[in-house]
């Protein structure tokens, strides 16, 4: 086929482009699964500590963040991987084979690198093949490698076997889906976007049918994720549920080359339409022009939280009733967890889910500033009789306020929803504290990139690691019997929660603020001092 | 108070040293040319005196200021084209002129109307939609909509085609016409000889050659295209006789109908030599070509630089494809000094 001439020395350019990244996310995702394994077994080695695993397991909130709760009566390291972080493989290998698809296809045809390519003796399918590829290969590595470090942990080969290819499916999945995508959008930018959103939606959707009833209910089997943790790996294993994430993959491999056989190059399948002559009045200023970038993104995330958190909230009575009847059955459950604050800790985890999810989005805001000084937009103004303080002012100021302004959302949004299911408590009030105990850590998070930016522009994206961090150390900081000094270091850390009964205390909210504050003056400096642009 | 004053600035990338002792001045109301292939240092030049880059050593000063620390007073009085004009993407080019305008102070809308028409933009399109010319046209038009004492200027007319050059040139002509001084990076040098009142040369981060086109034009030579009559023997016995004279250089010959096309180089001051040499014997055709830029420019790099060389050579091919008509041709009653 003339269409896919070329597909192989695209696809060794690809994977030599990619050398080092695809072996830093399969070697971490690949560490990561040793690490559980050992680690779970461990923490969860007694049957009393794997039944208070399991009663937690079964609330909403967990329900909403794992799985569908297949073998809670016998809850050792085969379910808890399957129950618990099946899902989180399926979102992270998800994730790196979305964003390499886009990277292969859309961006590089925006950018009009592949306009090169594609003059040469390389067929129009040839870039997406190579780039699918590219995908498989590394998942497939990841499968192999993560089903050593599985079977190594003495689980059993079969249901093993399954639990990669399940994962490698998933992902699979989404980056079919980014392949589509990546035809129907002009932008890389979008395709991502929506990639996530998809990827968003598939883990809600699946967390809502599994709320219903354990074991999922038909709401589930409408999210791709659910199709992988449906084989009910290492407790009861089916194999067809995987053949669901092959045929949907096919179609969506069609439909992708259906859509690129009809397009024109660069072309997308809505095409611009003219826009203003004129700026509008308010387009005068950096910080209106700054907004204007971040507009959108800003909108569809508030609408994102607004959604995610009213659903969360309407679960907010089902909480003591279920928790209750958990610990009826398994009375060891109330040494572990104070009858009296079941609802205090689903609010701090979904608010701390809220809040990891507001600071990465000041990172990436303040990764578009970088993006602006690198293509040289900021030059233009800076070359107007704009301060630098002024301009990186505007930069700074809308991540952050947007920032804050998401996790007020949270709060505010997790309240309404409460209010739709006549839960009156705890009242809006304890719900704004909740939020707005959160904002000094998050600051500190995006004034740590902004004075990355700023100092030294090239190492921005560690500021990422503070998200992974705080994700981890919130959600499974306890399971995982994370050292307390690696604890210390997430800001979220030292977060109150004034809606549970034993909420810590708010005294370190001050030495967080002091410490946004410090960098963010680190950053003016910092910015006031270099050479613009400082690559 | 100059508009633009530098000496001897100095500024390194790590090890690599981009200004190295530069001299330049830009005088009120002039017209400066400031030329030099990719990576001689110009963009450097320009960011040190926008006060985006800080310089090592030496000093840069605009209208007797500092341009780094005092840069956003200084910015008021000028405005500056970038060679490589990076739009946001989810912006008109209507919408970036006027915040471009806006920042600066405000444009006249019917200004803005008018460069727009001259220069053929469409306003409405998305600046992700516009090629690198069409997005350079948007930068113009803020630069020209604009009343700044100081036209900052980058490589502006890259990406545009002829028909734009000129429509540039005029607007350039106008500002010169208004008082306003420019300083204009290039390595397009007919847009130079076109405009300019002086012209500096930077090679390595250094000037090498400053001075009026006429200044300049002494230190090369013009280039003689003529026909001779006879060929055989009487022709090989003519071009000796022309090789031996004082100040010929690189004369070739080919067969022509009429005998003899010779082509060589003379020095300025033995240009009158020549001349009675060809009328003794019986020239037939003939034209002489006063020194272009182009050619000072070559003499410059080709010199020590290999790798200019390089450079040179592809910008010798790309701009006799652009502007083949770019070279000025004058008969023996030209500035080329009849005897």
């Amino acid at each position: 086929m003339s269409g896919l001439t070329g597909t192989g020395a695209l696809l060794r350019f690809a994977l030599r482009r990619d050398r080092v990244r695809i072996a830093v996310w399969i070697g971490s995702l690949a560490s990561l699964y040793l690490y559980c394994v050992f680690a779970l077994a461990q923490v969860f080695g007694d049957t009393e500590s794997q039944q208070a695993r399991a009663a937690l397991m079964r609330s909403p909130a967990s329900v909403l963040m794992t799985g569908p709760g297949y073998g809670l009566d016998h809850y050792t390291l085969g379910p808890i991987m399957a129950n618990e972080l099946l899902l989180w493989f399926i979102l992270a290998a998800g994730l790196m084979s979305a964003f390499q698809i886009v990277r292969h296809t859309r961006a590089e045809e925006e950018s009009g690198r592949s306009e090169l390519l594609r003059a040469g003796v390389v067929g129009r399918h040839a870039p997406a093949v190579a780039a699918a590829l590219t995908v498989l290969i590394a998942n497939a590595i990841l499968a192999v490698t993560s089903f050593a470090a599985l079977v190594s942990g003495g689980l059993p080969v079969a249901d093993s076997l399954a639990y990669v290819l399940a994962v490698a499916l998933g992902a699979l999945v989404f980056g079919a889906v980014a392949l589509v995508l990546a035809q129907a959008s002009e932008h890389a930018r979008t395709a991502s976007g929506v990639t996530v959103a998809v990827l968003m939606a598939a883990l809600f959707i699946r967390g809502v049918g599994d709320m219903e009833q354990v074991g999922g209910s038909a709401l589930s089997w409408f999210s791709p994720i659910a199709w992988s943790q449906q084989t009910r790996v290492y407790v009861d294993l089916r194999w067809w549920p995987l053949a669901l994430p092959v045929v949907f993959i096919a179609l969506l491999l069609a439909l992708a080359a259906l859509l690129a056989s009809r397009r024109d190059y660069a072309a997308g399948l809505i095409n611009p339409k003219p826009g203003r002559i004129d700026a509008r009045a308010s387009l005068r200023s950096p910080s209106a022009l700054a907004w204007r970038q971040q507009r959108t993104t800003t909108i569809w995330w508030a609408v994102g939280f607004a959604v995610m958190f009213v659903a969360v909230g309407t679960y907010i009575d089902s909480i003591d009733s279920v928790m209750s009847d958990v610990i009826a059955n398994t009375p060891v459950v109330a040494d572990v967890f104070n009858p009296d604050d079941l609802t205090g800790a689903f609010v701090r985890i979904m608010l701390l889910f809220g809040a990891v999810a507001a600071a990465a989005f000041g990172i990436s805001a303040i990764g578009r500033a970088r993006a602006e000084e690198v293509a040289g937009r900021t030059e233009l103004l800076l070359a107007t009789p704009i301060s630098r303080a002024r301009w990186l002012g505007a930069q700074l100021a809308v991540p952050t306020l947007a920032a804050a302004g998401l996790m007020l959302l949270a709060g505010l949004t997790f309240f309404a929803g409460s209010l739709t299911v006549g839960v009156t408590n705890p009242g809006l009030v304890e719900y704004v504290a909740a939020s707005v105990a959160y904002l000094p850590a998050i600051a500190v998070i995006v004034a740590l990139a902004a004075a990355l930016y700023a100092l030294l522009p090239r190492l921005l994206p560690t500021a990422w690691v503070f998200i992974a961090l705080g994700l981890v150390e919130g959600m499974f900081g306890d399971a995982l019997n994370l050292p307390a000094a690696l604890r210390w270091l997430s800001p979220l850390h030292w977060v109150p929660n004034p809606i549970a009964t034993d909420g810590g205390s708010w005294l370190p909210l001050l030495p967080l603020t002091a410490l946004a504050l410090a960098l963010f003056a680190a950053a003016f400096v910092g910015f006031h001092r270099r050479d613009v642009p400082t690559s | 108070m100059l508009p633009i004053e530098i000496r001897d600035l100095r500024k390194s990338f790590g090890t690599t040293k981009a200004l190295d002792g530069l001299d330049l001045t830009v005088q009120q109301g002039e017209v400066v040319g400031f030329l030099g292939p990719n990576g001689a240092g110009k963009s450097t030049t320009i960011r040190v005196l926008l006060g985006l880059l800080r310089s090592d050593g030496g000093e840069a000063k605009l209208f007797g200021g500092d341009p780094w620390r005092d840069a956003v007073a200084l910015h008021r009085r000028l405005t500056y084209v970038p060679g490589d004009v990076s739009l946001w993407p989810n912006l008109t080019g209507g919408e970036a002129i006027d915040l471009l305008a806006r920042l600066r102070g405000g444009a006249d809308p019917t200004r803005k109307a008018e460069l727009l028409e001259r220069f053929e933009l469409d306003p409405t399109k998305k600046a992700r939609t516009y090629s690198k010319g069409n997005r350079q046209k948007v930068a113009l038009v803020a630069a020209f909509a604009s009343d700044a004492e100081l036209l900052v200027l980058d490589e502006p007319t890259s990406g545009l085609d002829p028909l734009m050059e000129s429509v540039f040139t005029e607007y350039l002509r106008e500002a010169k016409a208004a008082g306003r001084s420019v300083l204009l990076s290039s390595h397009i040098l007919s847009e130079v000889e076109k405009v300019c009142d002086t012209v500096t040369i930077i090679r390595a981060g250094r000037a090498v050659e400053s001075g009026t086109l006429e200044e300049l034009r002494h230190l090369t030579r013009s280039k003689v295209m003529a026909v001779l009559p006879g060929t055989g023997s009487v022709g090989e016995a003519r071009v000796a006789q022309l090789t031996a004279l004082p100040g010929v250089h690189d004369l070739t010959a080919e067969p022509h109908t009429e005998g003899l096309h010779v082509v060589f180089d003379v020095d300025h001051e033995a240009m009158s030599g020549v001349l009675t040499a060809l009328g003794d014997i019986g020239v037939r055709g003939f034209t002489a070509q006063p020194p272009s830029l182009e050619d000072l420019f070559m003499r410059h790099y080709s010199e020590s630089n290999v790798e200019a060389n390089v450079e040179i050579g592809s910008l010798r091919r790309d701009r006799s494809l652009e502007l083949p008509t770019s070279t000025q041709t004058t008969d023996l009653d030209g500035d080329s000094g009849q005897p």
